[in-house]
């Protein structure tokens, strides 16, 4: 039945708030955190968010009467109170599946934080989770191999990986730097990484560095017989420049290259996903910027959303803090994101912070990558919070050893071991962790060495982004 | 401040994967390993190689992985038949996972003679 032109404007609960909407299996949901402004009901502010995400604008446009409306309209179908935070609620909308292209995760974050973030009628504005239908998740590329696949091709089984951030992150030569990489995994590390900000700066071009860190991962390789890689940073400012990093990388038979999914955009990630899948080459994601993005519990976008996002793009391994190191995490929400990064199917758990369950069907898996101010006496929570499919990088935490990065590697590869062995054995990693370590030590001077260097070494400040629990 | 004499040089040496730089396990210690692949439900199996060809990915199966098998003397029994059948021989013990495809658990119990 044809609609009437009325012109002027309308509130916008009268079309976007709809209290007894159930959503369909094939909508994509959103929480977000809403921070109305003084004045504004909750509603109101609610279905403004599904609107300025969705289709609306401010004012009735006679256009509107040439397509079906109510069929592509985000509803605002729930709101909920935050615990601990009397200013703010959290709006549940629901989108329409073809709101969206398919397979782009980059048209799905214009829409849900694109303009609606600068909407004067509301303070502050979050985006806590996002349910991805199944219908949308089978038209994404996903992890370019994913965990199954990248421990096939290293040939790593029944334990994390080790890996360490080559350091100092600014200023080596590529053979002084090809050294370092050397030398940590000679010592027992698995793989070795360019820092993020790693690219092709003057004191070490981009060729140089490939080249003499193909020779070092070549050299540790042969002499240890295990399988190493270091991830080779092909982030650039333009596409084509880092798609030539990537072919050169490539070129050397390298195993493994990186980018930075953030400052790099969701596009150039999914273009390098893409290139990745087809010559075989494994893909490491770092996140420089996200907590610009994450880190303020009222405005901006909860980092599980980011990882989310990134699966869906396309990484096999992704930063998720440490929870013990130098950088923020807490440890229920960082526990929720890792298992959004690697499981097939993950229920609602608001004590996670997860608000949906998520099934992602036939994706692979991300390995999650504990990274940033962590040692050896971290290893027992490590391999507890983070299980197998992880990748632990202790930068610092290797080449800070007095005797260099090969006995630092050592020192960390042993005590990895110990602790995935007593983990087998059913002893309880954290109430035993000095027992487990001390005795690892007795077999290992270089582990002995580490645990004296950073006995004393604690990161213990209270997390800003915490959980909204009652 | 660590001084030139009590600092310790690091001697590259050829590994195993997955505890193998630890020292070898003592038969309790494989034992506990085995109990805790068939608590978790993997299927365990056994490959041996020679040294010289240890790199390769691919070791030559022992009979075929013990589908179904919950008693750890059994597994104990083969790797020692193993053994002694290729008495020069790494012997590894694989926990294969279905739900994954992939491999819980993977270590070298017996490392061959000329290694």
């Amino acid at each position: 039945m044809a609609k009437k032109y009325d012109a002027g404007v309308k509130e916008y609960r009268d079309v976007y708030w709809a209290a007894d909407y159930v959503p369909l299996d094939t909508d994509l949901l959103a929480c977000f955190k809403v921070t109305p402004q003084e004045g504004v009901p909750n509603e109101e502010a609610a279905a403004a968010v599904a609107a300025e995400s969705s289709t609306g604008t401010w004012s009735t446009v006679w256009s509107e009467l040439l397509t079906d409306m109510e069929f592509y309209k985000g509803r605002a179908y729930r709101i909920e109170d935050v615990p601990g935070d009397k200013d703010a609620f959290y709006a549940f909308i629901a989108y329409p599946l073809d709101l969206f292209e398919e397979g782009s995760v980059v048209n799905v974050l214009t829409s849900l934080v694109g303009n609606v973030f600068g909407f004067k009628a509301i303070k502050f504005l979050r985006l806590e989770d996002i349910r991805f239908p199944i219908a949308f998740v089978k038209t994404c590329l996903g992890p370019p191999s994913g965990i199954q696949v990248e421990r096939d091709k290293l040939n790593k089984y029944g334990r994390p990986m080790l890996g360490c951030t080559i350091k100092p992150k600014l200023g080596l030569s590529a053979k002084n730097y090809g050294r370092a990489v050397y030398e940590c995994l000679r010592g027992g590390l698995d793989l070795t990484k360019d820092d993020e900000n790693v690219n092709s700066q003057p004191f070490m071009r981009w060729q140089n560095r490939f080249e003499f860190v193909a020779m070092a991962v070549e050299k540790a390789q042969a002499e240890t017989g295990e399988v190493k890689g270091h991830y080779l940073n092909v982030t650039a400012n333009t596409p084509e420049e880092m798609y030539e990093r990537a072919e050169f990388a490539k070129e050397l038979g390298q195993p493994v290259i990186m980018h930075d999914f953030l400052t790099g955009g969701f596009t150039a990630n999914g273009g390098l996903a893409k290139w990745c899948r087809k010559n075989g080459i494994l893909l490491h994601i770092h996140r420089a910027m996200h907590a610009v993005i994450d880190r303020n519990p009222k405005h901006g976008i909860h980092f599980r959303v980011l990882a989310k996002c990134l699966r869906l793009s396309g990484g096999d391994h992704l930063h998720t803090g440490t929870v013990v190191g130098k950088l923020e995490g807490d440890r229920a929400s960082t526990l929720g994101y890792v298992d959004l990064l690697r499981e097939s199917f993950v229920p609602e758990d608001r004590r996670r912070g997860i608000f949906f369950d998520q099934d992602w069907g036939s994706m692979p898996g991300v390995f999650a990558v504990a990274s940033g101010g962590i040692h050896v006496w971290h290893m027992p929570a490590l391999v507890n919070i983070f299980g197998d499919d992880s990748i632990l990088q202790f930068g610092g935490g290797t080449q800070g050893h007095p005797w260099g990065n090969a006995a630092g590697a050592a020192a960390n590869r042993v005590a990895l071991e110990a602790c995935v062995k007593a983990r087998n054995e059913g002893r309880e990693l954290e109430k035993e962790s000095k027992d487990i370590m001390e005795g690892a030590a007795r077999n290992s001077p270089e582990l002995a060495v580490a645990m004296e260097t950073w006995k004393e070494i604690k990161f213990e400040f209270e997390t800003v982004d915490k959980l909204d629990l009652s | 401040m660590i001084s030139n004499n009590t600092m310790g040089d690091y001697r590259t040496t050829q590994t195993l994967e997955t505890f193998s730089f630890l020292p070898p396990l003592t038969q309790q210690e494989v034992h506990d390993q085995i109990a805790y692949m068939i608590a978790e439900g993997l299927t365990p199996a056994i490959e041996h190689e020679d040294p010289s060809k240890a790199t390769s990915y691919y070791w030559t199966m022992w009979k075929l992985p013990f589908f179904g098998e919950k008693d750890l003397n059994a597994v104990v029994a083969e790797l020692e038949s193993c053994h002694r059948t290729y008495p020069d021989h790494h012997v590894r013990l694989i926990g294969y996972d279905s739900y994954t495809q992939s491999q819980g658990v993977c270590f070298v119990v017996y490392r061959g003679k000329t290694w």
